[in-house]
């Protein structure tokens, strides 16, 4: 070693020259994945610093890429004077309610549709593969004459139910997958031991499939929390407008658009989701791929 | 109800598909005289199961699609309530032609859909390419490249909105600040740079569902195969033709129908940056649809709309299931 640092060899000058090579094309590497993360991270950071300007800090113009007079006056108008609590807890509501039901009908389907030997399985699974890729616009129009019939429109519960259309195909493929890995011996042995089918998958498979309901209850969280295109179709009334479709409306002023208001706003409809996203990556990964390859 | 006319299947190809369920449930048999067979037994246990999935989806998927179709022939018009329901032929379809807004508003949304697929395939299998690499910090990368797809859609188009905001916005400063063109642009007032803005919004939230899909079907490829792909000398830009885009194919796909359709279907993005303006200028075809329904009350037309789109989704799935199946044989 000592011998071969004063006069190199051959192979050395190679090498030394190939990790050179080796070095470059790393710093190269890098240098894009950093751009991608700057890329996918710095609109973050320029609506978090929008919305904590001044209304006469937007007025100005923009001035520097760092915050300036940070003021929470719009976290703090968002919550009062705009009335944007009542769109988030519409949210809430609707999300959460929606995933509840997708929970329960998809749980019980999945199971059936793994577990049992009805007729026509291809077909309903055909279906749900089917309907997970139907264009929403085009359920639109039926749907609108339909609640405004028996009287939907404009409703929490109306919202609710047209939010199946994302979530259920999605949430019933996916657990019929789920649940058909889990080992038939589980639910054989509660049969034996005296118990009904309905209680060996209410006490011995749900307990056993709770990843995968939690996935399914994540993933259909966010879509339904995602929608605009349904809630924007149906609601007229501002006090049971969602938060995405209360956002599009704020701010608006006839001379400018206070996006220190709309970026606080869309800070705080972001903020749960992409916590979700952090903390559940893998879940969400393995439900969304899932539903993608069979 | 019509299990119960063949009691006697439960041979055969069933039993040895799955020879544990059977055996099991049949200890419960002699407590239940009042079942006909355990198939009949299991099989309406099954069908009471599936029932709220399978009402709710006719309701919600199937009932639409029906209802669309006979809207579509049918004078829907809440402005003209003297002819509401009545038949009208194909006299909506007829218009699809003659409006002079919706043959140019579909070709605006398939170039559209070309330039946005495209990019956000180039860009995101890059980013699933080096994702799949190990690396120092990987999974923050991740983590970081993944978050936009957290956005809701409206949300990244407010988003985008507020950075290209010519007055509080970041593009302008930026572009301005390094004296490069388009420093004053009112990006959302010009065709082109309305466009611009649209499709950096739509790209920046989807290439990384596009990166997700891909990478999932990168980490099934096996290593090994790479392994011997080295031994037996093939460069990196041969092994990624010969070996990684063959092997990917199956996630290509589904990524790029999954895409294809979405930018197709493109709403939200178009509804709050330009509302399809600046005039008709980024007018697409959702976005025409909607406004046919809800802001012109015209529900037969808007159905007639709906089933063409409904059409053309079905074709771009099909041509690319067909696509990616005869390429596979050869």
């Amino acid at each position: 070693m000592s011998a071969a640092s004063t006069t190199p060899t051959r192979y050395q000058t190679v090498r030394r020259r190939r990790t050179a090579g080796r070095v470059a094309g790393r710093s190269g590497f890098y240098l894009l994945v950093s751009a991608f993360v700057v890329a996918s991270l710095f609109p973050f950071y320029w609506i978090v610093i929008t919305s904590l300007k001044t209304d006469n800090e937007i007025s100005q113009g923009t001035k520097s890429l760092l915050p300036g007079h940070i003021t929470w006056g719009n976290y703090a108008n968002d919550f009062t004077k705009q009335d944007f609590v009542r769109p988030l807890i519409n949210s809430v509501i609707v999300a959460g309610a929606t995933t509840i039901l997708t929970v329960i009908i998809a749980s019980l389907a999945g199971y059936a549709l793994a577990r049992s030997r009805i007729r026509g399985k291809q077909l309903i699974q055909g279906f749900l593969l089917v309907a997970g890729f139907f264009p929403v616009i085009a359920m639109i129009g039926p749907l609108f004459i339909a609640y405004r019939r028996v009287g939907l429109l404009d409703s929490l519960p109306g919202l609710v139910i047209a939010y199946l259309i994302y979530t259920l195909p999605l949430a019933t493929w996916f657990l019929a997958g789920f649940f058909g890995q889990i080992p038939r011996e589980l639910e054989e042995a509660a049969i034996v031991d005296g118990a009904t089918r309905l209680q060996a998958l209410r006490k011995v498979i749900i307990p056993v499939a709770v990843p995968g309901i939690f996935t399914v209850a994540i993933l259909g969280f966010i879509l339904c929390w995602n929608d605009f295109l349904i809630a924007v179709s149906f609601m007229t009334t501002p006090s049971r407008y969602t938060a995405p479709l209360a956002i599009v409306g704020l701010g608006q002023s006839q001379y400018q658009t206070f996006f220190n208001l709309i970026d606080a706003a869309v800070v705080i409809v972001t903020l749960p989701i992409a916590l979700i996203m952090l903390f559940a990556q893998r879940r969400i990964i393995s439900g969304l791929t899932a539903g993608s390859f069979r | 109800m019509t299990a119960r006319q063949e009691p006697a299947t439960p041979a055969g190809p069933l039993e040895t598909a799955r020879p544990a369920a059977a055996p099991a449930i049949g200890g419960n048999g002699p407590r239940r005289p009042h079942s006909y067979s355990l198939l009949a037994q299991d099989r309406r246990f099954g069908y009471a199961l599936v029932a709220p999935a399978v009402v709710a989806l006719l309701a919600i998927t199937a009932f639409p699609l029906i209802y669309n179709i006979w809207n579509s022939f049918h004078q829907v018009n809440y402005l003209f309530p003297a002819t509401f329901g009545d038949f009208a032929g194909i006299a909506n379809y007829k218009r699809l032609f003659t409006d002079n807004l919706f043959v140019p508003s579909l070709v605006r949304t398939l170039g559209f859909t070309a330039v946005s697929v495209a990019v956000e395939l180039v860009i995101g299998l890059a980013l699933a390419l080096a994702l799949n690499r190990p690396f120092r910090g990987r999974g923050i990368v991740r983590a970081a490249v993944l978050i936009p797809w957290a956005v809701p859609t409206v949300l990244s188009a407010q988003l985008w909105k507020s950075m290209f905001d010519p007055q509080s916005g970041f593009v302008n400063y930026v572009l301005a600040h390094l004296h490069l063109p388009l420093g004053h642009t009112t990006w959302l007032a010009g065709t082109w740079t309305a466009w611009g803005a649209i499709l950096i919004a739509d790209a920046w939230r989807n290439i990384p569902f596009m990166t997700l899909l891909l990478l999932a079907g990168l980490q099934v490829i096996p290593r090994d195969i790479y392994e011997a792909a080295r031994i037996d000398g093939a460069g990196a830009w041969q092994t990624f033709r010969r070996l990684t885009l063959p092997l990917l194919k199956p996630a290509l796909m589904v990524a790029l129908i999954f895409r294809t359709l979405s930018s197709f279907l493109i709403f939200d993005v178009v509804y709050v940056m330009t509302g399809g303006g600046p005039g008709n200028s980024t007018q697409v075809l959702a976005y025409f649809n909607w406004q046919a329904m809800l802001q012109q009350y015209n529900y037969g037309y808007g159905a007639a709309v709906s089933v063409a789109l409904m059409l053309m989704a079905l074709i771009i799935a099909a041509v690319y299931v067909v696509a990616f199946r005869t390429e596979q044989v050869l």
